[in-house]
């Protein structure tokens, strides 16, 4: 499980206070409104936003001063998620082994995680030759082949059209979750953290409260987010 | 704690590059300091030198600066067929080696040129351009075009509104929009052309000489090569240093640094201008100007390019041979620079641009003498200088592709775990082979075309083809010179359209 105690992340005028543990292997959404932090929060359990005091830890172990690439963290952003030089098989495989000296069982990894995300055969293209779906589900791929138990999602699929979304959002479910993966998402709909969040945390005014039920959340919003929500 | 949002490369090429660069330009200055004749201080004939340095750079400036004026207000409001091919030759004199530049130049206006044959059969005397005349001509041919080009962007970087704004309120667009914009640009462009003809040896070689003639640089060279007065040539280069670091610190303060000739392609529709005709003959008077004496060099050299003696083929094998490892030396350093970015590397960007070729050759020949024969090394370290010297440009033509790399891939390459040379070869070399190959091939193009340090070394032995044409023209061998300078300038162009080439072909976006 993921532990904040006592976490203080703040840059400038933005402060935000974070003291919750998130459950393990499960589906978590980030809610809230824009500049609440949300993404800063992702940034803090990659690595790439250190907080100003507190203690962020995996399973009891602190990740404080691990680098992002040695922390048990996938991320997905909201762009750029691919490298446009590299075929799909490639992309995958740096999920593997990021200097992609692939020995043969590695590469056959690749090709079942491409198979996975209904990608077979594909391996061999580059993203400029594949459709806005098919690069998120290059990417799915990686972090499914990806030794990290711990998934980001800073709204990767921001860019697809709504059912290509929910397309992304069931892969998300049916294959990282049912790998055992614990995902947090970031999202402004909620409509998608019902489609797939079992838990969800409401992030605003500075403040991030502790994970409750998705529908417990949305059907009775406190007033942070009945302001949000509209 | 945290951690830099981009991978971290290894430390070391950065170091090994700055610490070169230092070594050729602190560390040569400080050999030319050490070794200076500080007690007579200088001669009147050096005082000379001086004085025809400063006067003819700045005469060079003004007079560019000036003929650019309305060639590039002509090309600002002109649409017409071949203008952008116009704007983009007008970026080919930086690639173009000055000796080859100076022969055409002397078969317009040279003794048998052109000009003279045009002069004599009309009955007057011929005119001779050696001397001052010469050198401001040759090099008001080289910056003429970047005074275009740099003045042309002041003029397209007006937006378009304000001249419609003029033109419904009837306000002098002149007064109003243009002579503002002429103040803001003018002075970079004005002290940018001055510190090039302060540093341009090549030029004073061939049009100067003589009392009247001598460049500082060229003092140099003649206390180095014929008296063998190593004190006064490092007295020289002392004061050439001097001279160059004011310049350049100056131009820094004021310039306006684009000349990559990017957004050139558009025209502002103007209201207020009525006839075309002046405009057309300042831009096609600048065209033949422009493209005569290259014009020249191919019809000249053509005839014998196939005959040309086997010294010719060697020194051109082994131009080729320096400017390739010039070439490559320059873009590994600039590329460990780009990654590692910050302060060092800004100060190492920059510092060769206030050096001049001569002086750190004086400086490398002041160093290796005691252990060898100068001639021994003169192509190694002519590799090394022209590396170095070729820098800031390849510098400026990588490092924004380094930035956006960082930018757009650091984080995903972070947090993925790809470091230190998995993220060069992976991800930096493939994501950045279009400026490297553009900065390869502007690196091999300015090497191939040195004559600068290369005449302070190079016995009959290890000449390069400029040089080797260079002596061609001494013993006036002009119809192989012309060849010999055909075959340069091939060479030259062909090198960058070979790395530029490569660097576009199967590039994935």
């Amino acid at each position: 499980m993921l532990t904040f105690e006592n976490v203080l992340l703040s840059q400038g005028d933005f402060a935000l206070t974070v003291d919750m543990t998130l459950p393990k292997a499960e589906i978590i959404a980030l809610i809230g409104p824009s500049g609440a932090g949300k993404s800063t929060l992702l940034s803090a359990i990659a690595g790439f936003f250190a907080p100003t005091s507190g203690r962020i830890s995996w399973n009891g172990a602190d990740l404080a001063g691990i680098a992002p690439g040695a922390r048990p963290v996938s991320m997905l952003f909201q762009d750029n998620n691919l490298f446009p030089h590299l075929t799909a098989a490639q992309n995958v495989g740096l999920g593997l082994r990021p200097d992609l000296k692939l020995p043969p069982a590695q590469l056959a990894e690749v090709e079942a995680a491409l198979a996975q995300v209904g990608l077979s055969g594909f391996g061999d293209r580059k993203p400029g030759a594949l459709s806005g779906g098919q690069q998120s589900r290059v990417a799915l791929a990686r972090v499914l082949v990806a030794d990290r138990p711990l998934v980001l999602l800073d709204e990767p699929f921001s860019a697809l059209g709504p059912a290509l979304k929910d397309e992304m959002l069931d892969l998300v479910k049916g294959k990282l979750h049912a790998a055992g993966k614990t995902v947090i998402m970031v999202t402004h709909d909620p409509a998608d953290a019902r489609r797939i969040a079992d838990c969800a945390v409401l992030v605003a005014d500075g403040v991030v409260t502790a994970p409750v039920s998705t529908a417990t959340l949305l059907d009775n919003p406190p007033p942070a987010l009945a302001a949000y929500l509209g | 704690m945290a951690h830099s949002l981009v991978p971290v490369t290894p430390r070391w090429p950065s170091v090994a590059a700055a610490t070169l660069v230092l070594l050729l330009t602190i560390g040569t200055l400080g050999a030319v300091a050490w070794r200076a004749k500080w007690a007579g201080g200088l001669a009147p004939a050096d005082w000379a030198a001086v004085r025809f340095t400063i006067v003819q750079a700045l005469l060079s400036a003004a007079i560019s600066v000036v003929l650019a004026i309305p060639v590039a207000r002509a090309l600002a409001r002109r649409r017409f067929r071949g203008r952008q091919l116009l704007i983009t030759l007008l970026g080919a004199p930086f690639l173009l080696p000055v000796i080859v530049a100076v022969l055409g130049l002397l078969a317009v206006f040279g003794r048998g040129g052109v000009l003279n044959d045009v002069l004599t059969s009309l009955g007057f005397s011929p005119v001779s351009i050696f001397g001052m005349h010469g050198v401001l001509l040759a090099h008001v041919f080289f910056n003429l075009p970047l005074a275009i080009r740099f003045i042309l962007q002041g003029w397209l970087s007006i937006p378009s509104e304000r001249f419609r704004l003029a033109a419904t309120l009837n306000a002098p667009v002149g007064r109003l929009l243009e002579w503002p914009m002429l103040r803001v640009v003018l002075p970079g462009t004005f002290l940018v052309i001055f510190l090039i003809c302060l540093t341009s040896f090549a030029v004073a070689l061939t049009m100067g000489g003589g009392p009247r003639a001598t460049t500082i640089e060229l003092a140099i060279y003649q206390a180095v090569r014929f008296d063998f007065d190593l004190g006064k040539a490092a007295l020289l280069a002392c004061v050439q240093f001097g001279l160059c670091v004011g310049a350049a610190m100056l131009a820094l303060r004021i310039t306006a640094d684009d000349v990559t000739g990017a957004g050139m392609d558009r025209v502002v529709q103007r209201w207020d201008v009525a006839r075309a005709g002046i405009d057309y003959a300042w831009i096609i008077a600048a065209a033949l100007f422009l493209l005569v004496p290259l014009g020249m060099v191919v019809l000249r050299g053509l005839p014998g390019i196939f005959d040309l003696p086997d010294t010719i083929w060697a020194a051109a094998l082994r131009s080729i041979t320096v400017a390739i490892g010039s070439a490559v030396l320059c873009v590994s350093m600039a590329l460990a620079l780009a990654l590692r970015g910050g302060g060092l590397t800004a100060i190492v960007g920059v510092l060769p641009l206030a050096a001049s070729g001569l002086v750190v050759g004086t400086g490398a020949f002041l160093i290796v003498f005691p252990f060898v024969r100068p001639a021994d090394v003169a192509l190694f370290v002519t590799l090394l200088v022209n590396a170095t010297l070729a820098l800031p440009f390849a510098l400026r033509a990588i490092g924004p592709a380094a930035a956006q790399v960082n930018a757009d891939y650091g984080r995903l390459g972070k947090s993925l775990g790809i470091s230190g040379w998995a993220w060069v070869r992976l991800i930096v070399l493939p994501r950045m082979r279009k400026p490297l190959g553009f900065a390869t091939g502007l690196a091999a193009a300015l090497s191939m075309g040195d004559l600068g340090v290369i005449a302070l070394f190079a016995g009959q032995a290890e000449e390069t083809l400029p040089l080797a044409m260079y002596r061609l023209m001494g013993a006036y061998r002009m119809e192989t010179a012309a060849s010999a300078a055909l075959l340069l300038l091939s060479l030259s162009l062909l090198l960058f359209w070979i790395c530029d080439r490569g660097g576009r072909a199967n590039a994935d976006v």
